[in-house]
């Protein structure tokens, strides 16, 4: 039994999660083993855009194991595609006039195919083997139609149209403007615009998407592979037409998300169709080159930004456009493009401010919100913005950073918009400038500068560069907890939140270990499973430790009333004058007086044995449904550590440090992690990883040999230093994460080649900075085409 | 039929992962006569004869070896779908540099892609094995 007055949050206690992972026992979907079940294997689309003329299922039909196959005509009486609202603008975002059309997301394609992996048909057989030769055997005939596949292009007039419901290919727009921006541009003594691209990235988490379903009765019941699990219940239930009640979700382990399983997609939909019609456990697992073109892609962004500065290179307005290629739609344009807007600015005091964005439709795999969801981008074009107004003036970027951050005095600093949940943006932050100046101290700024030089002399050329960010966290529309006992004494956690990876089970454990004198291994927490509890939004966005964090503590605080509460009446003694811990309630002073956990549980039990004190219900469970004021604002800076070999353009990302502040720190091991990994998805984003597709449409990454992810030898040295200024707004003082690493990677390698080539001034605007990029960048700049 | 498939299927040994089926990521490593293989890329008949050692055979959660210990002391695993394959590389590469340095690791443990991590501290999971077994006296 541990001391009441022991602290949980704030250590990094071992994971409570690791033991099935480490030992091969974990139980992801391709790991589950249902007696009888069927597998799915689907047949795509091998083009952009066509009509398809003819389906033949005959051939597949035919072989032997081969239980049915399901084509677009089959499903159309029973299944309705996905038309998502699901961000539709709440009050207080008029001012950015937002206006979106729905996306629409078919279930099989049924007419036309619009982007290459589109799915046209399932096959269901005995094994997988089966399935994906028979799949080889399904015929399907098409008619070319004319693609686009430039998002530019695709806003021209006469350009292919993507949806009838779309009729420019603009999906969804949005305008914000803060101050006067044209009226500070006239006035500039200085001006400088810039392209910036941030390509297309696939999230690629390590376990790909699966979804097993089974139908029992009318209870049909979904294993998935999923970020949502309450959204995916929803959105099944409706698309084949079945009750809420008769559909559960379960996301078991889950190998990573990233953004990228925060959608319900067509297989979930189908599987579950398929489950009821069939009546036998059904599963898909996806394969990776099905990930690499039928996974939501994320990013893509285009962005023509103006910078008004003076001679000092205070900055006094920016102007920007953008355009988000969606593919064939944007789910979420308000966390993929509004979150540009909101974080554009970063830590900077730019009084006047303008933007404008457009995410339009191209025939592509649709463009969801991946790690950072606008962020990375907004961070890129503004701190290439910082770099390229300090080599226009010929200042050292550090000195134009420091001109540009908020002080202190000004926090919380008021951005003058609206967030994307309508609430102003204040940022609820302070030490922009400390933490820089921890960053440039950190990572040897001085040294660097004094010896650069020499350096360059010996031929290396080594650089460091700078990129900053802030993150709205904790998003709502809300988060749930519920917090109760168990007959056997036990204090059991459940929440809406999906935890996979990000190690909920322990911090949440922690917090609930703290609120009842409990070890965190004696706190039992659920979650990523519907049957749990009745509402839950899911695990995305920097979200759950600050909102299923705050549910549950909240929770656990009205649980505890509870409790003293009855241990009163049992105890014949005033609540005030009771201590809980170690799974008992005692009278202070009288440690002999003391009801046990179990005790409560029988006291509160609805029926003749109950003993409730006068008007208060039966029952041993306390749900909160936290909703947040609006987002609370982590930030940080990085600096990046180059060696760039000039001939070949080969970069070498020796060492990031990252100074940042997520609030207070529930598990400091955990946080490292997150920043850790989110650091390296970071130099993947600018140095390697790209979705391309050819003119034609063509995707061409479609392996990991084409699609490459960092590995053990492309991981930079990290070094972290953490500020921890706690949230006021939620109880626990949290601020999120998850998404804090990739954020400023991209600006602070490619500002920090800038800084390694000097005297030869170049501009690396578009990623990946593949080495030919940059050995085209440096070739130009020293031979300036007359 | 693939041994990753073989294993995971009629043997139900489905701690070895499948994370892209084409050689690429080491979610499927196994040690094929002790050196490390993806099993993705043998077929199940070419173990014929062979000694297969997977994830389950290197330790369980009654007695978990050195390296799932200090995989979870280190914090060396988020998600958890790329660690068996992990640990089984790590293995052979502890059996053949028991005194793990940091340089020859980023390239020899390249072979596994984890996308949760960012690797620094699987490696340090990897130092802390090697102590523990130093100190426990176990070469495996």
């Amino acid at each position: 039994m541990t001391a009441p007055s022991e602290q949980w949050v704030g250590r990094s206690v071992p994971r409570k999660e690791d033991a099935p992972l480490v030992t091969g026992t974990g139980m992801y979907v391709p790991d589950m083993n249902l007696p009888g079940t069927l597998e799915v294997a689907f047949v795509r689309s091998p083009l952009p855009h066509a009509r398809i003329t003819r389906i033949d299922t005959s051939a597949a039909l035919a072989l032997d194991g081969v239980v049915a196959v399901f084509a677009g005509p089959d499903i159309r009486d029973h299944v309705t595609p996905l038309v998502l609202d699901q961000e539709a603008p709440p009050p207080g975002l008029e001012a950015a006039d937002p206006q979106i059309l729905p996306a629409t997301i078919e279930i099989l394609a049924d007419g036309e195919v619009r982007h290459v992996g589109q799915a046209v048909a399932a096959v269901v057989a005995e094994t997988r083997y089966l399935a994906e030769d028979a799949a080889e055997l399904v015929l399907v005939e098409y008619e070319d139609l004319p693609a686009v596949i430039d998002p530019e292009a695709a806003k021209q007039p006469g350009a292919p149209i993507v949806y009838e419901n779309v009729p420019d290919n603009v999906q969804a727009r949005y305008r914000i403007r803060v101050g006067d921006a044209d009226g500070a541009f006239a006035k500039a003594p200085h001006t400088l615009s810039l392209r910036v691209r941030s390509q297309r990235i696939a999230a690629s988490p390590m376990e790909t998407r699966g979804v097993l379903a089974t139908c029992v009765g009318e209870q049909i019941t979904l294993w998935s592979s999923t970020q949502i699990p309450h959204i995916v219940r929803n959105a099944v239930a409706n698309q084949i037409g079945a009750a809420q009640w008769q559909v559960r979700v379960i996301t078991p382990h889950v190998g990573g998300g990233f953004g990228c399983k925060v959608q319900v997609y067509p297989e979930e939909v189908l599987l579950a169709h398929i489950a009821r019609v069939i009546r036998k456990p059904v599963r898909w697992v996806e394969d990776r080159q099905e990930n690499l073109i039928s996974t939501g892609h994320a990013r893509d962004q285009i962005h023509d930004a103006e910078v008004a500065f003076d001679d000092e290179g205070r900055i006094t307005a920016v102007r920007d456009r953008f355009i988000l290629d969606s593919g064939v739609a944007c789910p979420y344009p308000l966390s993929s493009a509004y979150n540009v807007a909101s974080h554009f600015r970063s830590m900077y005091a730019i009084p006047n401010f303008a933007i404008d964005a457009e995410c339009v439709l191209t025939h592509k795999m649709f463009n969801l919100p991946y790690r950072g969801a606008g962020r990375p981008e907004a961070a890129f074009v503004m701190d290439r913005i910082i770099n390229s107004v300090a080599q226009a003036l010929d200042l050292e970027p550090v000195d134009v950073i420091r001109r540009n951050l908020i002080p202190d005095a000004e926090q919380p600093y008021r951005m003058h918009m609206p967030y994307r949940d309508g609430k102003e943006v204040v940022y609820d932050a302070a030490g922009f400038p400390r933490i820089f100046e921890e960053l440039l101290e950190t990572v040897g700024y001085d040294e660097h500068r004094r010896t650069r030089d020499e350096q360059k002399s010996r031929g290396v050329h080594r650089g460091i560069g700078f990129g900053t960010y802030v993150e709205g966290t904790g998003v709502g529309p809300f988060e749930s907890g519920q917090v109760q006992l168990d007959a056997q004494g036990r204090v059991v956690v459940f929440s809406g939140c999906a935890p996979h990876g990000q190690g909920l089970e322990t911090t949440m454990s922690q917090v609930v270990a703290d609120a009842f004198g409990l070890v965190p291994e004696e706190v039992v927490f659920r979650a990523g499973d519907t049957a749990l509890i009745p509402y839950g939004v899911g695990t995305f966005a920097s979200r759950s430790v600050v909102t299923a964090g705050a549910a549950i503590f909240e929770g656990a605080e009205r649980l505890k009333a509870r409790i003293r509460a009855i241990a009163g009446e049992l105890l014949e003694s005033d609540p005030a004058d009771l201590e809980i811990s170690g799974g008992e309630v005692r009278v202070k002073g009288v440690p002999a007086r003391k009801v046990t956990f179990r005790q409560i549980y029988r006291a509160a039990s609805p029926g003749p044995g109950a003993r409730l004190p006068k008007g208060m219900d039966p029952g041993s469970a306390e749900a909160f449904y936290w909703v947040p004021p609006t987002v609370t604002w982590g930030f940080g800076a990085v600096a990046a550590v180059v060696e760039v070999d000039v001939e070949t353009g080969v970069v070498d990302v020796r060492k990031l440090v990252i100074v940042h502040d997520c609030g207070r720190i529930l598990n400091p091991q955990i946080v490292e992690g997150q920043l850790e990994g989110g650091l390296v998805q970071g130099v993947g984003a600018t140095m390697y990883e790209h979705v391309v597709y050819d003119d034609g449409g063509q995707p061409r990454a479609t392996t990991f040999l084409d699609y490459l992810l960092p590995t053990s030898a492309e991981a930079p040295e990290i070094i972290q230093r953490h500020s921890e200024t706690p949230s006021d707004r939620n109880p626990l003082g949290v601020k999120g994460v998850g998404e804090a690493g990739p954020i400023a990677p991209p600006a602070a390698i490619a500002n920090a080649i800038i800084d390694a080539v000097r005297p030869t001034r170049i501009q690396l605007n578009a990623l990946p900075l593949s080495p030919a990029v940059v050995a085209e960048a440096i070739r130009v700049a020293a031979n300036p085409s007359p | 039929m693939t041994l990753a498939d073989f294993l995971r299927g009629p043997l139900a040994l489905t701690g070895t992962h499948l994370g892209c089926e084409h050689g690429v990521c080491g979610a499927c490593t196994v040690l094929f006569d002790g050196r490390s293989a993806r099993s993705c890329l043998l077929f199940a008949g070419q173990a014929n004869g062979h000694e297969v050692t997977t994830i389950e055979g290197l330790g369980s959660r009654e007695k978990p070896h050195a390296l799932m210990r200090a995989f979870s002391e280190m914090h060396g695993l988020q998600c958890g779908f790329c660690t068996p394959g992990f640990i089984v590389s790590a293995y052979e590469y502890l059996r053949e540099n028991p005194a793990a340095s940091r340089e020859a690791m980023r390239k020899d443990l390249s072979g596994n892609i984890c996308r949760c991590t960012g690797y620094l501290k699987i490696f340090a999971a990897v130092e802390r094995a090697a102590e523990i077994m130093a100190a426990e006296g176990t070469r495996r």
